[in-house]
């Protein structure tokens, strides 16, 4: 079973559902026990890094110490970096180091959204049998880190990191939910992991 | 590279025994080949980037009925749904997000009360909330803000018109688009009266401008006929993404064709 952690950050159904077509099984939830005895844990988020990273208070030391698999989902991923710059200077849970920083307003329109193509950048079973796809993204911050945890990149006026890893936390700045059978694909090479 | 969006939209209505139908396609043979959800997996399956659903019996029967069609496409189809039509509310942009749809589209309700539109953006985020501009030409220039030099030289501005285009308002459609920026809309689907339904191309003097006043994605709409008109909408009319609603339910043009044929013409989009 796995548990999606609802913290107040958004809209968890389509998620939910989206495991379920990829073949797992997963329970929406805000009950720390629940959350703890999950084989696997997806962090989704929508809005910003102050609040949801006050929200997820509860579940923050057990997200740090857990070696379940553990996928971040846009602001979900943002929140595995040490820091965040949006709205001030933000602590996150600094399992992946890294910031979060906003892109420079000369790329073009922010929020960068719309579908772009991933590149993936290391051998990382997340992308088994997706070299280049196109997933789906809404974001005006991006997750600045160390080469060695990046493994997707995608370009919008620079090259950012669009799928980060280190040990058992995954992170992906799109979609899989919203990115048709690519974002399909991706979550079931997740389920894979556990 | 962001790719350009080619987005079908489904005008969904009541058939006589109260079902859902896309408005044209229930007269085909097959009442299942007028099923939104139906249509909507076929559009997913050939590579739409998006899809927009559009309530257009605007009557509590069909929201009803909307949240159901929603509902049970979020069921089947991971690409991102748009529903407008009737949203009134914050109450009803939460229903519509709850069935399981990612943005809402505002029109006549953002022009009466454009706080609604502050309002829906703090609560849900600006990413969810589309206004959808409808709008006309008008060649009393003395009235408008931005006049806009049309294909053939002549001048005019656009008016923002509601209740599906039957009522003029006075508002220059420019002047609404950057004020919709202000208030927090993420999006802007902008249709022309002057277009819509004639297949001669969208309206690209208008979708210039607002898209070069603004900085948030515009979605062209209204016109669509041929390939050619897609990649003018693109490149001359410098729009993020194009919406089409019957040339795609009759198969006149297919996406996988128009996407390829766009690729070839050097627009990036999702193949």
């Amino acid at each position: 079973m796995i548990a999606i952690i609802d913290y107040g950050a958004g809209n968890l159904k389509s998620i939910h559902k989206a495991v379920e077509k990829s073949g797992g099984s997963a329970v929406i939830t805000s009950d720390r026990e629940t959350v703890e005895s999950a084989s696997a844990v997806i962090l989704p988020g929508v809005g910003a890094f102050e609040t949801a990273i006050i929200n997820l208070k509860p579940f923050s030391d057990y997200l740090i110490k857990t070696d379940v698999p553990v996928l971040g989902i846009c602001l979900g991923m943002q929140l595995f970096a040490d820091e965040s710059e949006e709205g001030g200077l933000h602590r996150g849970l600094g399992v992946i180091e890294g910031r979060v920083v906003r892109f420079p307003e000369w790329v073009g329109k922010i929020p960068h959204m719309g579908w772009n193509a991933v590149k993936t950048a290391a051998d990382h079973p997340l992308f088994n049998g997706i070299k280049e796809g196109y997933f789906y993204f809404v974001h005006s911050y991006y997750f600045k880190t160390d080469e060695r945890n990046i493994i997707g990149t995608t370009e919008y006026g620079i090259e950012f990191a669009s799928a980060v890893a280190r040990d058992n936390f995954m992170g992906v700045q799109f979609h899989p939910e919203k990115s048709g059978r690519n974002g399909l694909r991706v979550l079931e090479n997740f389920l894979e992991m556990i | 590279m962001l790719t350009k969006r080619i987005i079908p939209c489904l005008d969904v209505t009541l058939d006589d025994r109260g079902a859902s139908v896309v408005k044209g396609v229930e007269f085909v043979n097959l009442r299942k080949a007028g099923d939104p959800v139906e249509l909507a997996k076929r559009y997913d399956e050939e590579g739409a980037d998006e899809l927009v659903f559009l309530d257009i019996t605007a009557s509590a029967h069909g929201r009803e009925t909307m949240v159901d069609v929603v509902e049970r496409t979020a069921e089947e189809v991971f690409i991102p749904l748009t529903v407008g039509g009737g949203i009134r509310s914050v109450d009803d942009i939460n229903v519509m997000l709850n069935a399981g749809a990612d943005k809402v589209s505002i029109n006549t309700s953002a022009v009466k009360n454009p706080e609604l539109v502050r309002e829906a953006a703090r609560i849900f985020g600006s990413q969810c909330i589309v206004v959808a501009i409808d709008c006309r030409r008008n060649f009393e220039i003395d009235r408008g803000s931005h006049i806009v030099e049309l294909e053939n030289g002549e001048k005019a501005w656009y008016e923002v018109v509601i209740y599906g285009g039957r009522k003029p308002t006075g508002l220059d459609a420019v002047e609404w688009a950057k004020r919709v920026e202000e208030l927090g809309a993420g999006e802007i689907l902008l249709t022309s009266m002057n277009r819509d339904g004639t297949k001669i191309g969208y309206d690209i003097p208008i979708t210039r401008k607002i898209s070069g006043e603004t900085n948030i994605p515009v979605i062209a709409s209204g016109g669509a006929g041929t390939m050619e008109h897609f990649y003018e909408a693109f490149t001359d009319g410098r729009a993020d993404a194009a919406l089409a609603a019957s040339i795609f339910h009759f198969r006149e043009i297919g996406i996988e064709d128009l996407k390829k044929y766009l690729r070839k013409k050097g627009i990036p989009v999702r193949i």
